[in-house]
């Protein structure tokens, strides 16, 4: 086991590397950033020129990159055209996502997971299908229109909350912006686990716990789910580092300032060091998520074994 | 049993936080406040661009707060755009090239400090010097001692201007290094505000939390987020606040801010998004302003090009203009946030600053006939298709290149005539134009500075000028300019910068589209709300109930 988690360590370093270098290849690939910061007009020469050596982009691509990967390590992820350390930006953006991404993470758990097994044991009834249905009409909307429609019907039109979310983006203001980040991987978690509960549910195993005279809650917690979970939980882990980075439309409707924000803001403004910081340290949330994926499947599963 | 306890405890756990939700919803909008005076009012905002210092904003979301907590020697009334006296006791000249300034006494920063002649030239020198960095270091461009401040290359050989003297407590002199007649009317614009000394000694501490002499102070200031402005009870100034304060919210979406308008949770957007300009008479009522603002977009073109340069295609570009049914965009695709312009200058300047209404005459009238003869004329299209460039990442700008390009299709009855070139980002989309490297013609808007008729030629239009992206050039021109800035009768120079006009419109130098208006909403809350020239609210005078 521990051979194994020092093995995916390191296998994470190449990945780190080719994902950053490729992100700053595309940002930089946009063109001369300096050039949009003076408004409708050209920034004068001199001027341009002071702030392309300060932001160091008057350097051949290699060497930016080399130097800004060695200054990463150090923990400085750079300066925002608008003065502020990249570092502030992500203590200021970061605990915000990570709040809403575990709103919608628990969303996916409790509702997904809940509606899944009840589906699952009940397949071909009438819940079932009913289940079925609303999982297909939620995948099949997109995002942006859940949320622009709950935010008109709660915050317009019945009041229940703030269309917005206040900077503070405490946990109960992100519940429905949870909810609508949540929506189309919860539905696809209720299928997953619905599929997966009806498979086993006719295994050996759970015939035998049955046969013993253990009750049906037992039999479906301890032994059921257990094993059915595996797919789920593969699915949610992934999924840790899509909503944190997929957060962008959701964060833009309902004004949170979280990393989407940040990475719009980025991206339209060409600010190299903040789309790179931000990406770097996604690129960092995904690996950690999968091995923790992978990880679980020992727990949840003692046949799977590492050498 | 531990399995449905947990189930049960998770299904109880979120009825509350949505409860909780619930109940906070309600209250806690709208900055709450007791009304009159004390009242505070939100209003929607983006987040700064760049540093928020005088000299280094040039968009719109800086120049709102630094207008909140600065006041100038001069400022433009926010009905008539006059450049009014405002700190400045008087400015006198001889011959439009050396300026005597007299600050008025009395005035003092926020934190105590007295406004002296000092802090205006202070001001200036930092905002002039190249290692600084600011983005308005253009503005100094006219004093004396500027390229050796600001040098288009290499290193800085002085510090502070010569061209700028202190002659005593609350008088200073500005030598400039051409004659430019309406020089103090310039002084408006924010750039030239003064500076206190703790701008200088803690530069990080200021721009956390800055201080000025206006009307507001800062409060709080989370970047990103929020400004909380508030009323600053000493101010000297006859223009004093009239309500307790100001919180501006960042949005990422205007369409948020509107719906938060909507719901009662904002008191104020200031930019009205497109989408929702169908709904906002019947959503706010008589709470929605549209007013005409000092913007104007046209189309330039690409003189560097020969194929733009020869002479003769000034009739296909006039044709161009003709082809362009601008009466028939401006009501469709913007519901009238839009006039159809008729000359290269704005509204905003009223006829004694020096706006024409009819300037560009049939050339900006919609006649597909003459305007398919007059391209025809002139050679055809320039390699048979025009491609009109534009970024597609802010603004609605795809749908009136499409709407323009379809106007130019049908004029001349051939469908590939004109197409759009979409660039992803703005910052690209200037890189491109800064390179010259244009394929056709291009969008260029033009937001003033400040109130005058100058603003909207020389730097757009003079030869090797900031802003003439087009790399447009006319000896003409340039000496109708010249003889306008030394003219020290104002109204004299106006003509002079209107006969200029005439021959930007000779060469049809670029094509007049619209003018732009700003668009506001607000709340029942409050009341008196209006736009100034820059399409920024009159804050100040805005009273909460």
């Amino acid at each position: 086991m521990g051979r194994y988690v020092i093995r995916r360590l390191l296998q994470m370093i190449p990945v780190f590397i080719g994902a950053t270098l490729l992100i700053f290849l595309m940002v930089n690939v946009m063109g001369d950033p300096i050039a949009g910061l003076c408004g409708e007009r050209q920034c004068d020469p001199a001027t341009a020129a002071q702030l392309r050596k300060e932001f160091g982009l008057d350097k051949p691509l290699w060497q930016q990159y080399l130097t800004y990967m060695g200054n990463v390590f150090t923990g400085d992820f750079g300066t925002a055209f608008t003065g502020q350390p990249v570092t502030e930006l992500m203590a200021d953006a970061f605990p915000v996502t990570i709040r809403l991404t575990i709103v919608a993470i628990l969303f996916e758990i409790v509702i997904g997971i809940l509606l899944g097994v009840v589906t699952g044991l009940r397949r071909g009834r009438p819940v079932d299908t009913g289940v079925l249905l609303l999982t297909l009409v939620v995948i099949s909307i997109p995002t942006f229109v859940t949320g622009l429609l709950l935010q008109l019907l709660f915050g317009v039109e019945w009041g229940w909350i703030r269309p917005s979310v206040s900077p503070d983006a405490t946990f109960g203001e992100l519940i429905v912006p949870g909810l609508v980040l949540a929506s189309v991987s919860l539905a696809y978690v209720t299928r997953l686990t619905r599929t997966s509960i009806a498979e086993n549910k006719r295994s050996d195993y759970v015939r035998t716990a049955v046969a013993k005279g253990l009750p049906r809650h037992r039999v479906i917690t301890k032994h059921l789910l257990r094993n059915s979970l595996i797919p789920v939980v593969t699915f949610i882990g992934t999924d840790i580092g899509a909503l944190m980075g997929g957060a962008i439309v959701t964060e833009r409707i309902f004004n949170i300032h979280g990393v989407g924000y940040q990475l719009y803001q980025g991206i339209v403004r060409q600010n190299t060091q903040t789309v790179v910081g931000f990406v770097t340290v996604l690129v960092l949330v995904f690996l950690v998520a999968n091995l923790l994926v992978d990880l679980l499947y020992a727990v949840l599963d003692p046949r799977i074994r590492y050498a | 049993m531990r399995g449905a306890t947990h189930a049960t405890w998770a299904v109880g756990a979120v009825a509350v936080a949505l409860v909780a939700t619930a109940c906070g919803g309600g209250g806690g909008g709208g900055g709450g406040g007791s009304g009159g005076a004390s009242g505070v009012l939100s209003s929607s905002w983006g987040d700064p661009q760049n540093p928020l210092e005088p000299s280094n904003t040039n968009e719109v979301q800086g120049g709102k707060v630094l207008d909140m907590i600065f006041r100038g020697l001069k400022r433009y009334d926010a009905r008539t755009g006059a450049a009014q006296n405002m700190l400045a006791q008087k400015i006198d000249t001889s011959d439009s090239q050396n300026f005597t300034i007299t600050v008025k006494d009395g005035w003092t920063f926020s934190n105590g400090e007295p406004v002296t002649a000092q802090s205006f030239v202070d001001a200036w020198n930092y905002g002039a010097s190249l290692k600084n960095n600011q983005k308005n270091a253009y503005f100094f461009g006219y004093i004396e001692g500027y390229d050796k401040v600001h040098p288009e290359t290499g290193t800085q050989s002085a510090d502070t201007l010569s061209g700028l003297k202190v002659t005593g407590a609350h008088t200073f002199t500005v030598k400039l290094n051409q004659k430019f007649s309406t020089f103090p009317d310039t002084l408006g614009y924010v750039a030239f505000a003064p500076l206190p000394k703790a701008f200088f000694s803690d530069h990080a501490a200021w721009l956390k939390k800055p201080i000025g002499n206006g009307p507001y102070t800062v409060d709080s200031y989370t970047k990103g987020s929020m400004m909380s402005l508030r009323k600053w009870g000493a101010y000297p100034g006859t223009d004093k606040a009239q309500n307790g304060g100001v919180d501006l919210k960042v949005y990422t979406d205007n369409n948020t801010a509107y719906t938060d308008l909507l719901a009662g949770n904002l008191d104020l957007v200031d930019d009205v998004p497109a989408a929702q300009l169908k709904n906002v008479k019947s959503d706010l009522g008589g709470r929605y302003i549209n007013t005409p603002a000092g913007i104007i977009q046209t189309i330039a073109f690409p003189f560097y090009d020969q194929a733009w340069d020869k002479s003769g295609v000034e009739n296909v570009r006039k044709g161009l203009s003709m082809a362009i049914n601008r009466d028939q965009i401006t009501s469709t695709i913007f519901q009238k946030t839009r006039t159809p312009a008729s000359d290269w200058t704005s509204p905003v300047l009223g006829a004694a600053g020096g706006f024409q209404d009819g300037l560009c005459g049939a050339s900006c009238r919609y006649d597909p006939a003459q305007a398919k003869k007059l391209i025809q004329d002139g050679g055809g299209l320039p390699g048979g298709q025009i491609k009109i460039s534009y970024n597609a990442d802010s603004g609605s700008h795809k749908e009136w290149i499409d709407a323009v390009c379809n106007s130019i299709n049908n004029a001349l009855g051939n469908d590939k005539a004109c197409v759009g070139n979409p660039i992803g980002t703005f910052a690209d989309f200037r890189n491109q134009i800064g390179q010259h490297k244009m394929p056709g013609p291009f969008r260029a808007g033009w937001q003033m500075d400040y109130p005058l008729i100058q603003n909207f030629l020389q730097p757009l239009y003079y030869t090797n000028a900031s802003s003439n992206d087009g790399k447009w050039s006319n000896k003409d021109f340039d000496k109708l300019v010249d003889q306008a800035n030394a003219e020290t009768d104002k109204a004299k120079a106006i003509q002079l910068f209107q006969q200029a006009e005439g021959v930007v419109r000779d060469n049809m130098a670029a094509i007049p589209l619209w003018y732009q208006n700003g668009s506001a909403g607000y709340s029942d809350r409050i009341s008196n709300v209006a736009l100034n020239q820059f399409s920024v609210p009159v804050y100040n005078e805005i009273k909460v109930s």
